[in-house]
């Protein structure tokens, strides 16, 4: 015999459903909103300021107008090179440690612990531990010490990517099937090899995501360079000199007393927000175009 | 070619589970055997023993010897080198799907260090065409991905990517029991080819399929194998109680 269901439970059920759907539309609006309204903020206080002399010119002395930030860009792109440099490929190291070789080892629940620890840390702590460790002794034949230097301000942001590269590797390596990894060994490969041709390619968009948004987060970071990277009101590539950031410049010119730096300090701002996404979506379109179409 | 297989005082573990007993048995060069039995009596246990997949997992021992041709894999080889002579073909389709249909194909060969790219390319359209796939997938070869086929294509994929490497021996666990009736025919017509060139185990639940393909089956129950014998008198006239039940469907 057929249950009936009264017209009540039937429009009592249309209408939670239609109660869940609102909920989670009205969720993604509120993530989606603060970002939209930074944003629109952005473009509406630093767009007028943004011209040509913003990409080319160096800051100006108080009291002149114009002037660029083209050297804190220069620079953020040579102290996140050097962060990536060290913060991707540890990163991945330690997570590919994790899950395919050290799993449930004592060194392996360490690393794990001290990741989670890591990533707690404030940043502006990194930046202090990282002058203590660099730049407060000043031995003589040991290159970057003694002093503030890009150098050092890459060294604290690739630090602070460490922890989230390892723990989005290790996730995304512990969910490539079991059945893959048996294809493999199967097919007569050796372990390592398995693991580093097969696995983590498998995995590979996942991790590459991971790292995007390490970068992205210290791309941002201000406090960890302010002992560490200093800044700079010059041209400068040399690791061994400090160097300005947009970050530091956005700090520096926002708390500033001067109209002119106030206004530059938002065009920064607008500046680093969208090569923060440029950088993110041109990895992810590069790294989209190396794995095949069909692949889930 | 195929070799033989020689199986003498076989015993397997998982942790303190005895999943094999006193396994004896010698599998004929270039023919195809089936291995039956319900659910969780070793037969998978069995063929995983035959390319050391089973030591795989760090809970899992096993004594005994297994001879495969002269070899005795247990002593006088590492596992890399057994799962070279020895392909495996998984219960689910397992394409790597990140890889081109080409690069599945090519996997085994390249993790082994091989790269001469005009034989790549030969032994890859052998292999598909071995594995009655390559009429179907001859012209996107390098465009799509090993995912993006059916589940019948990719399990033939599959049986390509282990035919590649050229062994002597074919596992097959269950291969068809992931398929619909359509590509199963198709797997099976595949293994009266291949059963020319290689020597074929295969782990089915099917007692058709057995009938269908093996020239010897051997019945498995609760870690043992009660009987081994031609295809034929197994299912006509077993000699054993145990083995007439169980294909009568009086259990399991």
């Amino acid at each position: 015999m057929r249950t009936e269901y009264s017209d009540w439970r039937s429009r009592w059920r249309t209408m939670t459903d239609r109660l869940a759907t609102g909920l989670a539309i009205l969720a993604t609006a509120v993530v989606v909103a603060p970002l939209v309204a930074i944003f629109i903020y952005l473009v509406y206080k630093g767009a007028r300021s943004l011209n040509v002399a913003f990409f080319t010119q160096l800051p100006k002395p108080p009291g002149e107008a114009g002037g660029g930030m083209a050297n804190a860009m220069l620079g953020s792109a040579v102290l996140l090179a050097l962060a990536s440099a060290i913060g991707v490929p540890v990163g991945i190291a330690a997570g590919i440690h994790l899950a395919e070789f050290g799993r449930g080892t004592r060194l392996a629940n360490a690393i794990r612990f001290t990741a989670d620890v890591l990533n707690g840390v404030p940043s502006i702590v990194m930046g202090v531990a990282v002058y203590a460790l660099i730049i407060k002794p000043k031995i003589a034949w040991l290159p970057f010490t003694g002093h503030f230097s890009a150098f050092s301000g890459g060294v604290a942001l690739g630090i602070m990517m460490i922890p989230t590269v390892c723990c989005t590797t290790e996730e995304m390596l512990l969910m490539v099937p079991h059945s893959i990894r048996e294809a493999a060994l199967g097919l007569g490969a050796p372990n390592w090899k398995s693991v580093l041709s097969i696995t983590v390619r498998t995995a590979s968009p996942g991790i590459i995501t991971g790292c995007m948004l390490a970068f992205a987060r210290v791309a941002g970071e201000t406090a960890p360079l302010i002992f560490t990277a200093f800044g700079n009101a010059f041209w400068n590539s040399n690791l061994n000199r400090p160097i300005a950031a947009l970050p530091l410049q956005i700090y520096v010119y926002a708390l500033s007393p001067y109209d002119d730096w106030r206004r530059l300090a938002w065009a920064g701002s607008l500046v680093l927000i969208v090569l923060i996404v440029l950088a993110v979506s041109l990895v992810r379109y590069v790294a989209s175009r190396g794995v095949l179409k069909g692949a889930s | 070619m195929g070799v033989g297989i020689e199986v003498s005082n076989l015993n397997a573990w998982y942790g303190s589970n005895h999943t094999l007993q006193d396994i004896n048995l010698n599998i004929p060069a270039n023919h195809a055997t089936a291995l039956i039995g319900p659910s969780g009596c070793g037969k998978s246990t069995f063929v995983r023993c035959l390319n050391r997949m089973h030591e795989t997992n760090p809970v899992a021992r096993v004594s005994g010897t297994v001879r495969i041709g002269e070899l005795d894999i247990y002593h006088d080889a590492t596992p890399v080198e057994i799962r070279r002579r020895v392909g495996m073909v998984f219960q689910r389709p397992n394409p790597f799907p990140t890889m081109s249909i080409y690069d599945n194909v090519a996997a085994g060969l390249k993790l082994n260090g091989y790269s001469n790219r005009r034989a790549l390319d030969d032994i890859v359209e052998r292999s598909l065409k071995d594995s009655a796939l390559w009429d179907e997938v001859k012209d996107e070869l390098k465009k799509k991905s090993g995912a993006s086929l059916s589940g019948g294509q990719q399990q033939r994929l599959c049986i390509a990517r282990a035919l590649a490497v050229d062994p002597e021996v074919l596992l097959m666990d269950e291969p068809a029991s992931a398929l619909d009736p359509v590509s199963t025919s198709k797997i099976e017509d595949l293994i009266f080819e291949l059963k020319t060139q290689y020597t074929i185990v295969i782990v089915t639940h099917n007692m058709q399929q057995a009938a269908r393909v093996a020239e010897k089956t051997g019945f498995f129950l609760n870690g043992r194998m009660v009987e081994f014998d031609s295809t034929h008198k197994i299912f006509t006239n077993p000699s054993d109680k145990r083995t007439e039940d169980y294909i009568t469907g009086r259990f399991g």
